[in-house]
């Protein structure tokens, strides 16, 4: 036995069992796909609904983006903003779900246990329903200006797309950020409980106030924690963010059902947006874990 | 050690830096201190021992308010401390405390861990907070390490460090928590040299702890509890050849006999 070489681990490559499993799955969608084929008499047309991602445009001979690309833009946007607010409000009710004030705890425990406890479609015809329809004319942002300065900046496209369709936006948006928030409050929740309570007794014992120690303390150390399950939420976000076409917020679903309904290609259309949310959330999934990894290395 | 007290009884300070009467913990229906009586003098070192559950991490978890007490007074340096107390904060920079399990912030080096508390409590410049912390590891043997972080250290480099941090705030008194219980045999020496250098200093401490050793050679008064209550006090050469209560000497005989 040589020191200095340690038996190669197996792990991670193939043997002759992985080959046999490949082998039958590849058979079996053979198959499936050859009898599909034999009953099915579907004409497959990719064409159609590929111009409605992009399309040429006569009057400035160039390519531009058509429905389905502005869809998921708006889906993005939707995305980012949503999870913005739904930081926000996760991280003050995880900590009011943790404090000493028994009103603060009462109002943030009800707040996750009525979002959590209800379907989001319900939730979110409530929410839309009562509070954009009621609330949002009494606090004037129905009446805001589409056709200012701003509003018609490229900025403000960038940001919020077309502002015809904002206060609709920021319905649809504030929805999502409120049914995420809920669950992203247990995540805080659960980084701030999981501290050991060690560290808050030494933090108290040389002297540290009840802020500082949850600033300098406890809050960096549970951030660590509770960056993985964030990353995910944020992706549950996007694929949630599916639900507010119901209330026909202009983004990806919500174009995908017009545009399988002006062309009549069901199967395309939506094997077309599939892979659009596939790409989208994936290429996140893959930044996510690029940064743990990073955040890993540069901890100690 | 020659600079004992003569009179090991009634300490001849005269003021006590810790006075503790009438104190009472209960959690729940269980009492887990009851009557307890005990001032500590200016430059004093007690030693309290007892079996588990007799209430000694209770009581000096009392004396700067980790635990809160529901009867008794506590004066520190003339000052009461109570439950629910504003500014608990300043009473807590004059007492040092060292944990069983260090409780070392992991994610700070080891030269933040000992400065943060200086800089956020009194407004002390980093650059001088350093200065102070260089100065505090170097007397802990560990200046070494400085830029390392807690759980790259082993367990009595950590624990020198939580003794190192504690200093830092210039505490009139330390209490130490079973220091040494969580420590591996080989590091327990190390943490024990510190701490009798530090009581050969001059520092007020209050130390739970089974080390009989260091009790004999550092302790002024030996302080033994036993469900909650003080059974015996006396002076570590008393205390250990010729404990006065059927309990005290029960627990020795458990601690020393094997």
């Amino acid at each position: 036995m040589d020191r200095n070489s340690p038996p190669v681990a197996a792990k991670g490559r193939f043997t002759l069992l992985d080959y046999l499993l490949f082998g039958i799955v590849i058979a079996f969608v053979f198959y499936a796909v050859y009898r599909v084929n034999d009953v099915l008499v579907y004409q497959w047309n990719w064409e159609r609904v590929l111009g409605f991602l992009v399309k040429y445009d006569e009057e400035s001979q160039s390519w531009v983006s058509n429905l389905l690309l502005q869809g998921l833009a708006t889906t993005l946007r939707l995305a980012i903003w949503a999870t913005l607010f739904a930081t926000l409000v996760g991280v003050v009710m995880g900590y009011w779900r943790t404090c000493q004030n028994l009103t603060l705890r009462i109002i943030a425990r009800c707040y996750v246990e009525l979002i959590r406890n209800m379907p989001p479609v319900v939730f979110i015809f409530i929410f839309y329903f009562f509070v954009s329809s009621q609330i949002f004319p009494a606090m004037g942002i129905d009446s805001i200006d589409t056709q200012g300065e701003f509003a018609q900046s490229e900025v403000f496209y960038f940001l919020f797309g077309n502002p015809a369709l904002f206060s609709n936006f920021l319905a649809g948006m504030i929805c999502l950020a409120l049914f995420e928030g809920a669950y992203i409050t247990e995540i805080v929740r659960a980084g701030i409980q999981s501290t050991p309570t060690g560290q808050w007794e030494a933090a108290r014992a040389i002297g540290l106030s009840h802020f500082n120690a949850l600033r300098d303390v406890v809050i960096p150390q549970a951030i660590r924690k509770i960056l993985p399950p964030l990353a995910g939420q944020f992706i549950t976000l996007i694929k949630d963010s599916a639900i507010i076409s119901l209330i026909s917020i202009q983004e990806l679903t919500f174009i995908a059902t017009e545009v399988a309904a002006s062309t009549t290609r069901v199967f395309e259309t939506w094997i077309l947006v599939g892979l659009m949310y596939f790409g989208l959330c994936y290429s996140f999934a893959v930044l996510f874990a690029y940064l743990e990894k990073r955040a890993k290395r540069s901890d100690r | 050690m020659p600079d004992v007290n003569s009179d090991l009884m009634t300490p001849i300070s005269t003021t006590p830096l810790v006075e503790i009467s009438g104190l009472c913990k209960w959690y729940g229906k269980f009492s887990a201190l009851f009557d307890i009586n005990l001032n500590v003098s200016r430059g004093e070192k007690v030693v309290v021992c007892g079996p588990s559950g007799s209430g000694k991490s209770t009581m000096i978890r009392c004396i700067n308010q980790l635990e809160e007490h529901q009867a008794g007074r506590i004066l520190v340096d003339g000052k009461e401390v109570k439950p629910g107390m504003k500014n608990i904060e300043d009473v807590r920079r004059d007492i040092g405390m060292v944990f069983q399990s260090f409780n070392l912030f992991p994610h700070m080096t080891v030269v933040d861990n000992l400065t943060i508390g200086p800089i956020r409590n009194k407004g002390i410049s980093k650059s001088d907070a350093t200065e102070t912390a260089m100065h505090f590891l170097e007397r802990v043997h560990i200046s070494e390490q400085a830029t390392k972080y807690p759980p790259q250290l082993s367990g009595g480099q950590q624990q020198r460090v939580a003794i190192a941090r504690a200093l830092c705030l210039k505490p009139k008194i330390m209490l130490f928590d079973e220091p040494t219980s969580a420590l591996d045999p080989e590091t327990i020496a190390g943490v024990l040299d510190v701490m009798i250098e530090l009581a050969d200093g001059g520092m007020t401490m209050i130390c739970v702890t089974h080390e009989m050793g260091f009790a004999r050679k550092v302790a002024d008064r030996v302080v033994f509890m036993d469900h909650g209550e003080i059974v015996e006090i006396a002076d570590p050469k008393s205390f250990f050849n010729n404990p006065q209560t059927d309990r005290s000497q029960l627990f020795l005989s458990q601690l020393l006999g094997h």
